[in-house]
């Protein structure tokens, strides 16, 4: 590629310091008029009926102004997953429902002046539950005679795909390329195994928050932490059955999402109380909340099979998945799927079978999580990968480097398994996968430290694994960018794309700017605002650089041209060929350079006025994944069965990094949640399905006392069907956690575990199973 | 019934009426210090850091009639985008923020850090910070940050050893 002026370049997030300087910016910011304070009541139960509700008390208490039950609210069944439209997701919701599905689920919310007043007033509404069995085992939704959980009549799934809820059966996929028997008959050896992806919350330190007035024309204004506002203004206006165009969408900047604020899920009550009082509502989860309530990785069994040849060559990759969406069917598909799509064609093998079940059950739900399935199912697919090796004889590096796909290559299963339906066939342009495990075997000292011995009580291993994603959803995601010039020779770049923390607002500016031959500063970036900015799909499925990234290139080529035209009209020549711009000017050999500001002054106000300005969109046909490869370093005390990890290595190819710094940010910040969520994080459930440690003191995420070294080498690649080169890096780095870390606790100590997290209890009782050898 | 308090914000005092369970978080919140996060309202996750007579603390773990008469620290005292500080300058430059909801409270606790001790090492500042929850940036890059602080804050006092 032709060389970058700022691509490339790891210019300041343009957010960064006012952030850093605490300048108000997020949603609990905004300046409403005393807003009311609102506040729902969660269920006690994990499955019940609602036989009675008596608000009155609360409804007398001065001070509240709204409360809300199944009652007196629209009864629309929707689904919360902040999906394109249809959404691959049952609808299985109601705003409230007249039965509850989970501890936490939520059973009525009030408004009151003050948060004070709203609490008292949640304990003044009398329920009369009638408790139904539960389903607190994913393993046994499905059993005859199991309590049905959507019993509802209006349930039902929007795209045509397996559903049957009187079943518990949420999702299911199926999907084989060549023939499984044959790749079992040829294996030399075969390996297999079931590894649980357990429980997890992902921990935004801002939890879910969304505000809500009306604006001086009657419409709804809501100002919501989300990474959709397109499809939060969407499921809002038809959860609550009002027109879309009432409604506007504002995300601020938020105080980070992973995923869990891909789900609309206060929107449609904030709206509802806004309505109903008229007064501006603010509703914001408690920690508690987050934790109960909101969302959850799914847990997911994975069960595996792979066969190899003594050549090292694979016949064999047969997965099966059992996957726990919860109460709710919230991605209960999607999620599932990649859990096959982005992970079974990381490996060449012409034998491969998915076979994927989600089930409800009367436990937390379910959601995105940064990973999307792959996180759980590369636990199964990357342990088992060195269990082969084992049994082969070789170095897990080496059995990686002989299997995995290459550029050039494909995979039956890009075609074969797609979001919640068919995927398209793509041919891997980009892979840098060779240089990640050959540059993170180094860092970490692998070969060395492979042969090393390992006695006594405390044992150091090391582990690897590989990895891949995709970027973005094919043929299905779009995002659109706005660009026009203003006097001073700045730009307006307005874009649905959703910045939740990441970055993306800054290397899009850099994108522009990049074309228009001007600095980041010179872009001023005004994105997700429903009224003000053109649609995008949001921040999920690792989709923004990648996506938005090619509509911003499309429109600031357009204003480009547009510029040219001017600038023809200034010189009085009639083509544009030759013309640059560069140093904020139009430049052309033998012509005096026109400043910027001078084109747009002669557009506004010269001459055939007019206002220079473009607008994109962008979709895709492929989804080419980043490849990552992790190494850690762990030390299992065999006597207390802790383990401590000493270093971390993630190789990332991510394409071209347009911001380097960030690129780096985004692993780091997806390797320390996938260590955390492998060595402490988890749902401590009693046997009435409620979680015992919704608290950070009780549900530990890493702090920086827990950090073990971690290092991040960016592999450069270029993807030409990315803009500048780039694909997508925000999510891969998650996966690694649990299988590197299983691995590198295999190698030091000899034990095998196949559920997270990888606390002392756990090693201790493998170490006692193994004879402590 | 209301009490009445006086804090000095930022080096002005303020006076208040407040009803006495009300926390310090809350009360600089609606005073307009709305740097100070709310990330959790139970002591576990640093958003809401402030400083107190120079100590660094998080302010929802009190009321704000326990801080009756104390000088308060919070971001919005430090520094502002047209005159940043140090700290601030430095968490940009590496980019040790992401979503930046965190990072309020975090610079107080650096700042508290690097009043007390200039020069700290990897370990210290892992100490010092073990309270301040990220869960953005794996931390890797604050701790960059922190370094890259407390090195031109010791050079601008004149201090040039490493
Ligand atoms: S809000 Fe005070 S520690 Fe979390
Ligand atoms: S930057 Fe988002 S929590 Fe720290």
């Amino acid at each position: 590629m032709s060389k970058t002026r700022l691509v490339g370049k790891s210019v300041p997030k343009i957010d960064g310091i006012t952030l850093s300087c605490g300048m108000p910016k997020f949603v609990e910011d905004m300046p409403l008029k005393n807003p009311l304070c609102a506040r729902i009541l969660p269920s006690p139960y994990a499955h019940a009926v609602i036989e009675d509700i008596d608000t009155s008390d609360a409804e007398k208490l001065p001070g509240v102004l709204a409360v809300l039950t199944h009652k007196n609210v629209p009864r629309i069944v929707h689904t919360t997953a902040g999906q394109g439209y249809p959404e691959p997701s049952p609808y299985d919701t109601f705003i409230l429902d007249r039965k509850v599905r989970f501890v936490g689920d939520r059973v009525a919310v009030v408004a009151a002046e003050t948060p004070e007043i709203a609490d008292e007033a949640l304990s003044l509404i009398r329920v009369r539950y009638r408790e139904l069995p539960s389903v607190l085992d994913p393993w046994k939704a499905m059993d005859p005679g199991a309590p049905v959980i959507h019993d509802e009549p209006e349930a039902y799934h929007p795209i045509s795909a397996k559903y049957d809820p009187q079943r518990n059966l949420a999702a299911e996929v199926k999907a084989v390329a060549g023939d499984l028997a044959a790749g079992e008959k040829e294996a030399d050896f075969l390996v297999e195994g079931t590894y649980h992806a357990h429980y997890a919350q992902h921990c935004p330190i801002e939890t879910h928050i969304c505000a809500g007035e009306l604006d001086h024309n009657n419409r709804l204004v809501l100002y919501t932490s989300t990474q959709v506002p397109f499809h939060a203004r969407r499921i809002t206006a038809q959860a609550l059955g009002i027109p879309l165009k009432r409604i506007r969408v504002i995300k601020p900047r938020i105080g980070g999402g992973f995923g869990a604020k891909q789900e609309v899920l206060l929107e449609d009550l904030t709206a509802l109380l806004v309505l109903t009082t008229r007064r501006p509502v603010v509703l914001k989860l408690s920690r508690q909340e987050e934790f109960l309530s909101s969302r959850t990785r799914h847990q997911m069994f994975t069960t595996m099979k792979i066969g190899a040849k003594k050549d090292g060559s694979l016949t064999l990759m047969d997965m099966k998945v059992l996957s726990n969406t919860g109460a709710y069917g919230s991605h209960a598909l999607t999620v599932m799927s990649n859990a096959g799509s982005k992970v079974l064609p990381l490996y060449r093998c012409s034998n491969i079978g998915f076979h994927g079940k989600t089930v409800y059950t009367n436990l937390p739900v379910g959601g995105a999580y940064r990973g999307y399935g792959a996180t759980q199912s590369y636990f199964a697919q990357e342990c088992l990968i060195d269990e082969m090796a084992e049994k082969l004889g070789m170095d897990p590096v080496d059995f990686r480097l002989q299997n995995h796909i290459r550029t050039g290559e494909t995979s039956p299963i890009f075609k074969a398994l797609g979001e919640g339906r068919e995927g398209n066939e793509m041919y891997i342009q980009s892979c840098g996968i060779i240089e990640c495990i050959n540059l993170g075997a180094q860092e970490i000292g692998w070969r060395e430290k492979r042969m090393s011995v390992r006695e006594g009580r405390f044992r150091r291993g090391v582990g690897m694994c590989s990895l891949m994603q995709g970027s973005s959803i094919p043929d299905i995601d779009m995002g659109s960018v706005y660009i026009k010039i203003n006097d001073d020779g700045s730009f307006n770049m307005n874009l649905g794309a959703t910045d939740l923390g990441t970055g993306s607002d800054t290397i899009f500016a850099q994108m522009a700017a990049e074309i228009l031959g001007v600095e980041s500063e010179d872009i001023i970036v005004y994105s997700s605002d429903t009224d003000m900015t053109p649609f995008d799909v949001g921040a999920y499925a690792s989709s923004t650089t990648y996506l938005s990234g090619q509509a911003v290139i499309k429109s600031a080529e357009a204003v480009r041209a547009q510029i040219f035209s001017v600038a023809c009209e200034i010189w009085g020549v009639t083509s544009t060929e030759g013309m640059e711009l560069r140093e904020h000017c139009v430049n052309l050999s033998g012509k005096d350079p026109i400043l910027l500001s001078k084109i747009a002054c002669h557009s506004l106000y010269a001459h055939n006025q007019h206002q220079i300005a473009g607008n994109e969109s962008h979709i895709t046909k492929v989804s080419p994944p980043p490849f990552s490869a992790h190494f850690a370093e762990v030390e299992v005390d065999t006597l207390t069965g802790a383990v401590r990890v000493l270093k971390y290595v993630a190789a990332i190819d991510c394409g071209t990094a347009i911001n380097p710094r960030l690129a780096e940010g985004q692993t780091e910040g997806a390797v320390a949640n996938g260590i955390s969520y492998a060595m402490w994080e988890q749902y401590v459930f009693n046997d009435k399905g409620r979680m015992l440690n919704p608290s950070f003191n009780h549900y530990h995420i890493m702090r920086t006392c827990d950090m073990p070294e971690i290092k991040t080498i960016l592999v450069p690649t270029y993807e030409p069907t990315g803009p500048f080169g780039a694909k997508s890096v925000s999510e891969i780095s998650i996966n690694g956690g649990l299988p590197v870390l299983a691995n590198a606790i295999y190698h030091a100590a000899g034990i095998r575990l196949k559920e997270g997290p990888f606390t002392p209890d756990r090693v201790l009782a493998a170490l006692k199973k193994k004879g402590n050898g | 019934m209301k009490k009445n308090l006086k804090l000095q914000i930022n080096g002005t005092w303020k006076e208040f009426s407040i009803e006495p369970g009300t926390l310090l978080l809350d009360l600089l919140r609606t005073a307009g210090y709305q740097g100070v996060k709310d990330g959790c309202r139970e002591g576990e996750c640093g958003a809401c850091t402030v400083h107190i007579d120079g100590r660094p603390i998080n302010s929802c773990t009190l009321f704000a009639l326990q801080a009756d008469g104390r000088s308060i620290t919070t971001i919005e005292g430090l520094g502002n985008p047209d005159h940043p500080h140090p700290i601030q300058e430095a968490f940009v430059e590496t980019g040790a923020v992401q979503c930046g909801f965190c990072i309020p409270g975090k610079i107080m606790s650096v700042k508290a850090l690097l009043d007390r001790n200039p020069d700290p090492d990897e370990h210290q500042i892992r100490e010092a910070l073990s309270g301040n929850l990220c869960r953005c940036t794996g931390y890797v890059k604050q701790i960059e940050a922190v370094k890259l602080a407390a090195r031109r804050i010791r050079e601008k006092k004149g201090d040039h050893h490493e």
